[in-house]
């Protein structure tokens, strides 16, 4: 029962990020959503991905999210549904239905060989270098995107329109002069 | 009873997520549904380790997960900058071609 607070939060946390108007403020929303969800994963007794998700999730993707708003402006968002609402409840609802029935009963083991002897370093780095390497590149195309994040289009569009304009000028030259051949044989 | 429990919220937050995902139309907040959707993924494997007894498995495969979940926010987070810079707007509405 001690996780039922936290719980009940979280889901709180995610309905308000949800439904919130402004933009930024559904950002601080899934900020707390990603702080209820390390604390539960602290007490769970997974510290590494506690503290991962605390300065990961609630720290730098909030970031990132009050960056990208500043940049493109907190305009207030109408929650007007993009579906009917009573089609997205009810897709929800037989989704959930059915994992229910995945899931439960739960499948829990009577006597589960806890691997005691292993740590969550010697099975992330020995036992699972492909998921490191494939992070690695994860991380890679978050630069790009990153890169696509600051990238301002203006400076080339102004570059283009000048490269236009210089091009377009002798061919108008060009044809100004041919114009006047023309006059001259007639 | 804990892991019932566990289980009961990660099933409550991924219904938030996907009903968000569902109705939600600004490219913003489709991110944070998306983000909301993630976070359960990074909780849900952690518990299902601690059910099954291979706790180190489930915690690395949530750090997999957190990092991918991190790279696709700035992919989205990017692309809705563009797409704010090229459409004017954040609807995804308007970035359907099709009708026209």
């Amino acid at each position: 029962m001690e996780f039922l607070p936290l719980l009940i939060g979280s889901v709180a946390f995610a309905v308000f990020a949800v439904r919130a108007v402004r933009l930024l403020h559904a950002a601080l929303w899934l900020a707390g959503v990603s702080i209820l969800i390390s604390l539960m994963l602290y007490r769970l007794g997974a510290w590494e991905i506690a503290i991962i998700e605390l300065s990961v999730g609630a720290g730098l993707v909030t970031v990132l999210f009050v960056f990208a708003i500043a940049v493109i402006g907190d305009e207030a968002v109408s929650v007007r549904s993009l579906t009917p609402k009573s089609l997205a409840a009810a897709l929800t609802a037989a989704v959930l239905i059915l994992l229910c029935l995945f899931l439960f009963p739960l499948p829990v083991e009577e006597n589960p060989t806890v691997q005691v002897e292993t740590t969550f370093a010697v099975s992330f780095w020995q036992d699972r270098v492909l998921d490191a390497l494939l992070q690695v590149m994860l991380i890679f195309a978050g630069v790009l995107g990153v890169m696509g994040l600051l990238d301002d289009p203006k400076p080339r569009v102004a570059a283009s329109s000048a490269a236009q304009a210089e091009n377009t000028a002798p061919h108008d030259e060009e044809s100004i002069a041919d114009s006047h051949l023309e006059e001259e044989r007639v | 009873m804990t892991e019932t429990l566990l289980l009961i919220g990660i099933l409550a937050l991924f219904g938030v997520g996907l009903y968000g995902m569902m109705i939600l139309h600004n490219f913003i907040k489709l991110v944070i549904a998306l983000q909301i959707l993630t976070k359960t993924a990074v909780l849900a494997f952690v518990i299902a380790g601690e059910m099954n007894g291979q706790i180190q498995l489930g915690q690395s495969l949530a750090l997999t997960v957190i990092v991918a979940d991190t790279m696709v926010a700035v992919v989205g987070l990017a692309l809705a900058v563009q797409v704010r810079r090229h459409f004017g707007t954040l609807d995804i509405r308007a970035l359907s071609t099709l009708k026209r």
